[in-house]
């Protein structure tokens, strides 16, 4: 079963295409990693698939239920209000640079949207919480307010915020882009234990370590087009594509 | 004493509250809304306090021949001073609501929070802490600005230090004024000083 699917999707900014007929499908338990040069659209896609943008054209489904669909004029229809409500308790996303919300501590930053998004106990919240702090390493911060956190912290926190939902499907937006090099290990390892436990994700990174290690497959974009996909080893270190071994080869430099 | 204090709060429990939905009027997407909420803005700005009490008190005879009554002198002070104070609080409220990185806008739309719960539990708290010292200038500013009431002859602390004054050929009922304006604003400094510091738990 397909967690997530989008067919033909095709976005532009002020009449430049950014996105131009994508087609991805995530399935359950899979990790799949989205790589490619800045401006290449990976971002763009990321935030279609979020509902934080809207797309010009093409469908967007999760878990078989359609989200947006083209219309009769080909133009790309919302589903109602409560249904992209209801759809976006399927997903989380954790933000290249975290987004906590300031005011509150760490503990209610992860049990205020549980609690009121979907009226949750405060017992069963905080004790659901607790359980997602001990596992990333956090158990004792939960008063600690975010400006008092280093940035892995604040990352971790911000992944049990999204998971405090319980999500079916996670998506990261360059999650350690924001990070010194030497906290980005920390981000890798919960991304690895919450692929274990068969969480189904897609990661936009910038990290080949880390598209290599974590992910199943690697789709590498360039100028608004999946250029090349497959397994990891395949693509990372064996690319078939001249725009893609191009820009692998940059960045070794 | 008690007219200048009552002015005073009245205006804040008015201005504070109105400036709200001005401020989101004047960022609206519905452009007509948006620009009337900028040319009220910009007449309130732009003309002396002072004219708009008299409009507010005279406006009723002159327009409407509605005979003026002495019991409308304190709720006509009331009435231009929430208006106008409100549209200064608005442009303060603006400010602060841009602010607030769009960031924090998503994070709470992909958790899944209304755009009400979106204003009122995550933006609201941070724009009151950002916009506290500009609200504590315009605060501090309306309790010299009560005075201006004396202008449609309301009986407040300025106006009544001038006639004892002017009786009495003596300059003391003038300091006592000024006196009493100063620690006014004294203890509104402090007490304001006091909210900032309480909000400082997060940065």
């Amino acid at each position: 079963m397909n967690v997530l699917e989008i067919e033909s999707l095709q976005k532009s900014f002020d009449g430049r295409e950014v996105l131009k007929d994508i087609s991805v499908s995530v399935a359950e338990g899979e990790v799949v990693a989205v790589i490619g040069p800045s401006g290449s659209g990976k971002s763009t896609l990321l935030r279609c698939a979020t509902l934080l943008e809207t797309m010009d054209g093409g469908a967007l489904r999760y878990l078989g239920r359609s989200a947006a669909a083209p219309g009769k004029d080909g133009k790309t229809v919302y589903a109602d209000a409560q249904t992209l409500k209801e759809i976006r308790s399927s997903f989380g996303l954790v933000f290249q640079s975290f987004h906590l919300f300031p005011h509150y501590s760490v503990l209610k930053n992860i049990i205020d949207a549980p609690m009121c998004v979907q009226k949750r106990s405060r017992e069963e919240a905080t004790k659901a919480a607790m359980a997602l702090l001990s596992k990333m390493g956090l158990a004792d911060r939960a008063d600690a307010y975010p400006y008092q956190l280093s940035g892995g912290e604040q990352q971790r926190v911000s992944i049990a915020r999204a998971l405090a939902m319980g999500p079916k499907m996670l998506f990261f937006d360059e999650p350690t882009s924001a990070l010194d090099p030497e906290l980005t290990g920390d981000i890798l390892r919960v991304i690895q234990s919450l692929a274990r436990e068969k969480m189904t994700m897609l990661i936009v990174t910038h990290e080949m370590a880390f598209a290599r290690s974590v992910a199943d497959r690697v789709i590498f974009m360039a100028g608004g087009v999946i250029v090349e996909q497959g397994r990891p080893e395949d693509v990372i270190d064996n690319p078939q594509n001249e725009r893609t071994r191009a820009f692998l080869k940059k960045l070794e430099r | 004493m008690l007219t200048s204090m009552l002015i005073f709060a009245l205006t804040l429990l008015g201005a504070l509250p109105l400036a709200l939905p001005i401020a989101f009027g004047r960022m609206s997407k519905h452009a007509p809304l948006r620009m009337l909420m900028q040319v009220y803005i910009s007449f309130m700005r732009g003309t002396p306090l002072m004219l708009q009490l008299l409009v507010v008190y005279f406006g009723p005879w002159f327009i409407l021949k509605i005979p003026l009554s002495n019991g409308y002198r304190f709720y006509a002070a009331i009435i231009a001073f929430v208006l106008n104070y409100a549209a200064y609080f608005a442009e303060i409220y603006r400010a602060g609501i841009e602010s607030i990185p769009r960031g924090q806008y998503e994070a709470a739309e992909v958790l899944g929070y209304s755009q009400g719960q979106t204003f009122w539990r995550i933006i609201f708290p941070q724009m009151v802490k950002r916009i506290l010292p500009p609200v504590t200038n315009e605060v501090i500013t309306l309790v010299k600005d009560t005075s201006l009431a004396f202008s449609i002859g309301v009986m407040e602390m300025f106006t009544m230090a001038k006639q004892i004054s002017s009786a009495e050929k003596s300059m003391t009922a003038l300091v006592a004024a000024a006196a009493f304006y100063y620690v006014f604003n004294a203890i509104v400094a402090w007490a304001m000083n006091r909210f900032e510091r309480r909000l400082a738990y997060y940065r």
